[in-house]
C-alpha cells in the first residue's frame, strides 16, 4: 500500500529559517512542498522518511536564501495492482461503489466490478447483492455507507492537473473537477465486499 | 524537482504506523498539510491489525512463511491484513489451489495467528460495534 519515492531537488531555504539545522529547514520546506500532495506517476506523498544525501548549498546574486540540492526518500501512498485493501463505503451512485480510506477518497468500484448480480436501490441510494441462497429465494445484501469493505485495486489514473492555457481552458468544460489520482477496485470474489458478509 | 526512482521499497503499514507516530510526536508540531495527512493516516492505520504488531513478531512471521515460497506481495498482503480464514488465502495467493495443499493453508494460518494473535478478535470487535 506504502511505497518509498527516491526524489531530488533543490531547496531553498530563506533566511528566517537559518536558525535552524540544515537538516531540518530542508525536512520541514519538502514535506511543505509534498504532503498530502500526488506526485504525477508517484502517487500520494504523506510524509518524508530520509534524506538521502546533501549536496553543497549555494545563494544566488539578489537573493539571501540558500539553494541545497537534496536527495530524498518519500513515503508515498500508492497500492500495486492487484492488492487487497480495506476501507469504508464513502457512497454509493449510478456509476459504482465509492469507497474511502480516510485519507484517500478516490477508489470507484464500477457496476462490472461488484458481485453478480446486483442492482442500485434508488430509494435507499445503495447498491444491493442479490445474493442467491441456492432455494430459489434472493438475499438482499446491501452495500451502506460507512460499512468496512475489503477490495481488490485493479487499476490506476493518473491526471495531469496542472492549470490549462486560457485557450485549452475553454474547450475543456470543468478542468477543477479532474481527479489527479484515482483507483478502481473489484470486489466479484468470494471474501470480498463487506466483511460482516463473510463473518459466519 | 525530479523523480530518481518512483518505488525503491514498499514498506509495510506497520513500518509507516511506526514513522508517523515519530512525525507526530515531534515538537514543535507541525502544521498544514503534514499534520493533515499524518492525522489521517495515522487514524487509519490504527484501525488496522499492524497497531499491534511488532518489527519482531513480523520478522519471525516472514522467516517461518519463506518455505510456502509465497511472492513478496502476497507477503505483503498477509502482513498488513493477516489472513484468518482459508477463504482469505484464496484471494490473497494467486492460484492458491495449485500452489498449497489444504494442509499448508492450514499451517500458514496457524503460524499467523501465532505470531499475530491479536487478528481473531478484530472481525468480532467490529461486529459488535456494527450490531
Amino acid at each position: 500500500m506504502f511505497i518509498l519515492a527516491e526524489m531530488k531537488n533543490v531547496t531553498r531555504i530563506p533566511p528566517e529559517l537559518f536558525h535552524l539545522k540544515l537538516n531540518d529547514a530542508i525536512a520541514g520546506e519538502l514535506n511543505k512542498k509534498l504532503a498530502n500532495k500526488v506526485v504525477l506517476n508517484v502517487g500520494l506523498c504523506i510524509a518524508l522518511h530520509d534524506i538521502v544525501s546533501l549536496q553543497e548549498s549555494y545563494i544566488f546574486p539578489g537573493d539571501g536564501a540558500s539553494h541545497t540540492r537534496v536527495t530524498f526518500r518519500y513515503i508515498v501512498f500508492r497500492p500495486f495492482i492487484e492488492e487487497i485493501i480495506v476501507g469504508k463505503i464513502r457512497s454509493c451512485s449510478q456509476e459504482g461503489v465509492h469507497a474511502t480510506l480516510g485519507f484517500f477518497d478516490d477508489i470507484l468500484i464500477p457496476p462490472s466490478a461488484l458481485q453478480h448480480p446486483s442492482r442500485f436501490d434508488e430509494t435507499e441510494q445503495a447498491w444491493v447483492w442479490e445474493y442467491d441462497t441456492g432455494d430459489g429465494n434472493k438475499h438482499d445484501l446491501f452495500m451502506d455507507a460507512g460499512e468496512t469493505i475489503r477490495f481488490r485495486v485493479t487499476a490506476e489514473t493518473f491526471n495531469d492537473t496542472c492549470p490549462a492555457g486560457p485557450t485549452l481552458k475553454e474547450n475543456q468544460d470543468n478542468p477543477e473537477n479532474k481527479v489527479s489520482y484515482s483507483l478502481l477496485g473489484s470486489i466479484n470474489e468470494p471474501g470480498l465486499g463487506l466483511l460482516s458478509w463473510w463473518d459466519s | 524537482m525530479e523523480i530518481v526512482n518512483s518505488n525503491c521499497a514498499s514498506l509495510s503499514n506497520y513500518e509507516v504506523l511506526e514513522h508517523l507516530q515519530k512525525v507526530k510526536d515531534c515538537r514543535p508540531k507541525h502544521k498544514g498539510q503534514l499534520a493533515t495527512i499524518t492525522y489521517e493516516t495515522l487514524r487509519y492505520l490504527e484501525n488496522t491489525p499492524c497497531k499491534d504488531q511488532t518489527e519482531e513478531s513480523i520478522k519471525e512471521c516472514i522467516k517461518e512463511l519463506a518455505p510456502f515460497k509465497l511472492h513478496k506481495t502476497e507477503l505483503l498482503i498477509m502482513i498488513n491484513s493477516p489472513p484468518v480464514t482459508p477463504l482469505e488465502i484464496q484471494f490473497i495467493v494467486e492460484e492458491s489451489e495449485e500452489r498449497l495443499t489444504e494442509d499448508q493453508v492450514q499451517e500458514i494460518l496457524s503460524i499467523i495467528s501465532k505470531h499475530f494473535p491479536h487478528v481473531q478478535k478484530t472481525p468480532q470487535n467490529e461486529d459488535e460495534q456494527s450490531e
